[in-house]
């Protein structure tokens, strides 16, 4: 039974040696290449379809770096394997090292690719967490899984991250959607383009437009005002609570709101 | 790293070999048809002129008088002096340091004594105090400004002389990117079996590339060098980038030969692509244009801006690196301005159009 293997990399000859090498290895190794993608996004579209069961993936890719791409992957029922090619990436590697993935250095060589091969077949792999902790940056997209699909939404077009119960929905100026991960994580990873205004939710930096006032609710105390944040292409305003007020205020005053896109 | 140990330790054993460098290299003199190089003088020797005079007076009043009557010397032999090195440049450039800064010193002395000397027989028929010690007096005054002028131009090269051993160091180790570095070997691996004679194009644009990163830094070279470099550059990378890099030339045939620093045009570009053309999905474009201006050459480059691709320590890096080389050869004769203009990143520099002769 030859393993099934999804070649991910922006660069066309690289994605041709590899497919090479496996070529080369596959009396020891039987490999079958069984689709590529020029990035991370192409990647998962092609996912679950090719029923890959190992991607070799390029760690600087644009639109979407490896590591990411690896995140997303864990969201699938079966997620692929993954060991990561890169040329030259230090910090990259030094993760890796420290949370058990595996990686390979371009230019790759045969024995090198074939122990990794062996290794990935059989050995544990490393999750969601490990990815994540290896992952430098802020993700550029969200991920949700919906008939089996991965579906990305970019950071950027999300409006604001609302948490209920065990979900967090994120709103679109389109649609919303449902993602299992905590607003607190998101916080954290998302600092700089996210602001929290409410114990359960953050807004996007970017289309903050204003406050106003808004109507006390029945039995509430009319006399100490309520604020919600104006959000562009958004009609109702976000209720901001009374314990976030004084630090969206603040933002609202240094005008620090359009710089950190 | 011996290279980089000759450039700081070296500079006194190999005058005569760097002599033929067009400009301040170690233990040189200044390059006397800097504008920089002319400011500085000028600026310097009227303050000196205007504190002898403040010196001199016994009130206030008495200072502009005061100053009038020193710059009856001072400004014709300054002028003639820079003058006469203007014009003998090369041949004061030629010179070992010693010899050159005894030749400058003896100029502006002769200078001096000379315009001291007219000044007080044109002036001895009126009948004011003409004492022949005025000659003497002036050439004094001269030597101690010039070797005051001459000290602080070996301590200003002194300050840039790290720049320069950094600017080799890092061109060795960081300008040619690990990155580029091994992508470009990986292009190439494919390609020793699908077309052979590809790759040996690949391997010797590669060869070049590396001999030029490694070549003296101090020495300037013709535009059309610097073009053909950065061709071979981009070569390598269409084998990696494929569609994806666009370049557009746009070069006047008048600065092709213009003199410039050595390895500036191909990291230039080199930015471009990682920061431009990589990050991007789409094909992306580079700009690159050189005109003349008057008596400059403006190099314009530029690339699609993706903000939130930006590298940006990186990318400051290179650029205060060629900042600074740019200084080191042709002081405020050259500027380098970066902006970012709707989606796209604009790099420009404007040097003075020197020809080899």
């Amino acid at each position: 039974m030859s393993l099934a293997i999804l070649l991910v990399d922006d660069e066309a000859p690289a994605r041709e040696r590899l497919r090479e090498l496996l070529r080369d290895g596959c009396a020891e190794v039987p490999t079958e290449v069984v689709a590529e993608a020029a990035s991370g996004p192409e990647a998962l579209s092609l996912l679950p379809e090719c029923a890959a069961q190992l991607a070799l993936v390029d760690i600087h890719m644009p639109l979407m770096n490896g590591i990411e791409l690896a995140r997303h992957f864990q969201l699938l029922d079966h997620p692929p394997g993954v060991i990561f090619v890169t040329a030259h990436d230090h910090y990259a590697v030094e993760a890796f090292e420290l949370n058990a993935i595996d990686y390979l250095l371009k230019p790759v060589r045969l024995p090198r690719l074939l122990a990794a091969l062996r290794k990935a077949s059989a050995g544990p792999r490393a999750g969601r967490d490990e990815f994540a902790r290896a992952d430098p940056g802020p993700r550029r997209y969200f991920s949700v899984v919906e008939r089996g699909k991965v579906t990305l939404v970019a950071v950027e077009r999300v409006l604001f991250l609302k948490a209920e119960l065990k979900y967090v929905t994120l709103h679109t100026l389109e649609r919303d959607f449902l993602v299992e991960e905590s607003l607190n994580q998101l916080e954290q990873e998302l600092s700089g383009m996210f602001v929290r205004v409410h114990r359960n939710c953050l807004v996007a930096r970017r289309y903050i437009r204003g406050v106003e006032q808004m109507k006390p609710e029945p039995g509430e105390d009319a006399a100490e005002p309520h604020w919600g944040v104006l959000l562009e292409g958004c009609v109702d305003p976000v209720a901001v609570s009374r314990r976030q007020w004084p630090s969206v205020k603040e933002l609202l005053k240094s005008g620090l709101l359009k710089g950190k896109n | 790293m011996s290279q980089a140990f000759s450039l700081c330790f070296g500079p006194r054993l190999s005058l005569n070999e760097h002599a033929k460098s067009i400009r301040q290299t170690h233990g040189a003199l200044p390059d006397f048809r800097s504008l920089g190089v002319f400011t500085r003088v000028l600026l310097a020797a009227n303050a000196a002129g205007a504190i002898a005079a403040a010196l001199r007076a016994d009130r206030i009043q008495e200072i502009p008088d005061r100053f009038e009557r020193i710059a009856m010397v001072l400004e014709p032999s300054l002028l003639g002096t820079l003058a006469v090195l203007y014009i003998g440049s090369r041949l004061f450039a030629r010179l070992p340091y010693v010899a050159g800064l005894a030749a400058v010193l003896c100029l502006a002395a002769a200078f001096s004594a000379a315009v001291a000397a007219a000044m007080a027989t044109l002036s001895a028929p009126f009948g004011q105090a003409a004492a022949g010690g005025d000659a003497l007096w002036s050439a004094c005054y001269a030597l101690l400004l010039t070797g005051a002028l001459a000290y602080y131009f070996r301590l200003r090269e002194r300050s840039f002389s790290p720049a320069l051993a950094e600017a080799r160091l890092q061109a060795l180790q960081a300008r040619i990117r690990p990155h580029f570095l091994f992508n470009c070997l990986n292009a190439v691996l494919v390609l020793v079996r699908r077309d052979p004679q590809r790759a040996e194009a690949a391997l010797e644009d590669m060869a070049d590339l590396f001999r030029s990163v490694m070549a003296d830094a101090r020495k300037l070279v013709p535009l059309a060098d610097e073009i053909a470099l950065t061709r071979q550059y981009l070569a390598l990378e269409t084998l990696r980038l494929g569609d994806r890099l666009k370049v557009d030339w746009d070069v006047e045939d008048a600065v092709l030969d213009v003199l410039m620093p050595p390895m500036l045009l191909q990291p230039l570009v080199e930015n471009a692509v990682y920061h431009g053309v990589e990050p991007g999905i789409d094909p992306g474009l580079i700009e690159i244009r050189a005109r003349r201006v008057g008596d400059s050459m403006e190099l314009s480059l530029s690339n699609p801006y993706h903000p939130d691709y930006q590298h940006l320590q990186g990318n400051r890096m290179a650029l205060a690196n060629i900042g600074e080389r740019l200084a080191l050869h042709f002081d405020v004769e050259a500027a380098l301005e970066t902006a970012v203009s709707g989606e796209r990143f604009r790099i420009l520099i404007r040097m003075p159009c020197r020809k080899a002769q």
